[in-house]
């Protein structure tokens, strides 16, 4: 087994020496008068599992097809391992793709769908099967090889089109919503087996999803796309913790939003005045003047609820309970401020006799200030 | 009024479009020189035409007809579907679409007069086809059945994943190899259902095929229609019978390959 390896080989995009694998430069793409992806900059390193994540048509999937090789940018480059993918097609790329359809031929049995690129490739017949057989028994397919696609279950296909997809051992794996037809509990399996499958085999992975749960636990970093613009390029933890802006905040995950602007900025703090909650004492942040429009976001299993006023708390507020949701591992509640704003917050369940804050009660929430990003667009 | 409806507009369809086809089929079986008077069951009519000369040369030339300018037709009706279905934009695309589908709106008597004047002043300066006969027949066949073939093979080109063909491109595979590996075998059912319908259109034809054949080459419907003008012979209703199991059989296997096609694609 590999030891832990220092965080700049694990996590090349935080040292600012390593050489990107894949590079994006100023990337457009229209079609007529539509702009798909606009002047999109993007590195990739090798070994890295990248999601792009966005609605449908926000431009990810073009962006995909253009490192595939199917569109041509309108302006910009793409540098896969230091070479120009400009004048190279699709089948001259050290990429291979992952259909969202998953594509399987349907007049080739299993093997010869996963032999196909090999014997393309100019690799000899009876190698080519014995590799596409080792592939399948990686995929747990061995058994099916003689079938027909259309002999197969959603997940049996899925499974054949990875293995045809990851027989060449590209040095890029396209891959297009690949657990996007699947079931939600045979997603989750398949969620692990993709990292696991990704981790052996050391092939950089790029996904398109729409999915944020999946781009959360898939990815090394996520970039969130919207109207063929990545908004945020990030680690999971970062994207979530610290968005950008609050169409990040709010498209990831769940999130209570302030209007405000700041009112005090000292070197140990600073305050904010919100509409909604009133004055808000916050960490100092760089880079934001007096008076100047910003929005506070909070998730909401960053309150905490009290019955009664917490001792010390810089930020609390009381209000009613209006709805609750028990879950079963955690609570959720709206609560009503004075001022009239809905907050929503969690509370995890984590003692068994618990009495729960329930509908009606009057409660205090209270809010770390470190909790609040401070976001100005 | 719903419970007599139904039925009775059926049997009525039914009747109107089948009577004459199963007068005929009965008919040929008569043994009577008379056509209308019913003389027993007899198959003599069917003996007398296995020894008819004209007849089977001109069954003989119908079929090489059929099948060259439906192999011919299936070639150029599916290069033809293929270009406008999977090039989105090239000059002279709306002409191309237009002019591959004329044929099947055009009335056979004008496309049987052009392509006979086409071929005359074809033969006056370029001195080819000479004269008019198999070749002929075959070039005007091809004209309109590619019409048929290129309608079949671009809906079934249309519902086609394209992903098929870029996963092959993704693997390694030029463009013409993607074509005859994944989208002719993908489409393969609707081209010989489309081979099959030109097939058929070729037998049947009378119009076309008289403007433009020559004193040796009469197609099989020629000479009934000539046949015919001396008075009905019960050997006619016999031809005609058997053309009628071939056409049927033909139209039954092509509809169920489209069928087939269809739910695969499903």
């Amino acid at each position: 087994m590999a030891q832990p390896a220092a965080a700049s080989e694990t996590r090349p995009w935080r040292d600012a020496a390593s050489r990107p694998f894949i590079s994006v430069r100023s990337l457009i793409k229209r079609f007529d008068d539509f702009t798909a992806v606009s002047n999109v900059d993007l590195d990739i390193y090798k070994g890295e599992l990248f999601c792009l994540l966005g609605e449908s048509g926000c431009g990810k999937s073009t962006l995909l097809r253009m490192l595939a090789g199917f569109e041509q940018p309108t302006s910009g480059a793409i540098f896969i391992d230091g070479e120009d993918m400009a004048r190279v097609p699709p089948d001259r790329r050290p990429t291979n793709m992952m259909f969202q359809s998953y594509a399987l031929f349907p007049h080739m049995s299993v093997e010869k769908n996963v032999a196909y690129g090999l014997l393309r490739e100019g690799v000899k017949k009876s190698e080519a099967y014995a590799r596409a057989g080792d592939m399948l028994r990686m995929v747990k397919l061995e058994k099916l090889a003689r079938r027909k696609p259309d002999q197969l279950s959603g997940g049996q296909r899925q499974r054949v089109a990875l293995a045809r997809s990851l027989v060449k051992k590209p040095k890029l794996l396209l891959l297009d919503e690949p657990l996007g037809a699947l079931d939600k509990k045979l997603r989750e399996e398949t969620q692990f087996e993709l990292i696991k499958l990704q981790e052996t085999l050391g092939v950089t992975f790029i996904v398109v999803t729409h999915d944020q749960d999946e781009a959360m636990t898939l990815a090394t970093r996520i970039g969130v796309m919207k109207d063929g613009v990545i908004e945020q390029i990030g680690e999971p933890r970062e994207i979530y913790e610290t968005p950008n802006s609050r169409f990040v905040a709010d498209f990831i995950g769940t999130v209570n939003l302030f209007t405000g602007k700041v009112a005090a900025v000292a070197p140990d703090m600073m305050r904010i005045e919100t509409a909604e909650l009133g004055d808000v004492r916050l960490p100092p942040q760089t880079g934001l003047t007096y008076g100047q429009q910003v929005w506070g976001a909070v998730r909401p299993e960053r309150f905490a609820l009290s019955r009664t006023r917490p001792e010390g708390a810089a930020n609390a507020w009381e209000g009613v309970v209006e709805e609750m949701g028990y879950i079963g591992h955690m609570s959720q509640y709206r609560i009503r401020l004075a001022s009239g704003v809905l907050i929503r917050a969690t509370q995890s369940n984590r003692l068994r006799d618990e009495d729960p804050i329930s509908w009606d009660e009057k409660v205090w929430i209270s809010v770390q200030p470190a909790a609040f990003r401070v976001l100005t667009r | 009024m719903r419970g007599w409806f139904l039925p009775v507009t059926v049997t009525l369809g039914f009747v109107f479009l089948y009577a004459p086809i199963i007068s005929l089929v009965v008919f040929s079986f008569n043994d009577s020189r008379l056509v209308t008077v019913w003389g027993g069951f007899s198959t003599r009519w069917y003996g007398e035409l296995l020894r008819d000369r004209q007849i089977l040369s001109s069954a003989w030339v119908s079929l090489q007809v059929a099948f060259a300018s439906a192999t011919l037709s299936v070639v150029i009706g599916t290069l033809g579907a293929f270009v406008l279905t999977r090039f989105s934009r090239f000059t002279g695309r709306l002409l191309l679409t237009g002019m591959i589908t004329a044929p099947l709106v055009m009335p056979e008597v004008i496309t049987g007069l052009s392509l006979l004047l086409l071929f005359v002043s074809m033969e006056l300066t370029l001195g080819w086809p000479a004269g008019r006969g198999l070749t002929t027949i075959i070039i005007a066949h091809t004209t309109f059945c590619a019409a048929f073939v290129a309608v079949i093979a671009q809906s079934r080109l249309r519902s086609m994943d394209e992903s098929l063909e870029e996963a092959a491109r993704d693997l390694g595979a030029g463009p013409v190899r993607v074509f005859f590996d994944i989208t002719l075998p993908v489409i393969a059912p609707a081209l010989v259902a489309g081979w099959l319908l030109a097939f058929t259109l070729s037998l049947d034809d009378l119009v076309i095929a008289s403007f433009v054949s020559g004193p040796g080459a009469s197609t099989l419907p020629m000479v009934i229609f000539s046949k015919i003008r001396l008075g009905v012979s019960p050997d006619v209703n016999a031809l005609a019978t058997i053309i009628i199991g071939f056409v049927l059989v033909a139209v039954l296997i092509a509809g169920w390959m489209m069928r087939r096609a269809m739910r695969k694609e499903m």
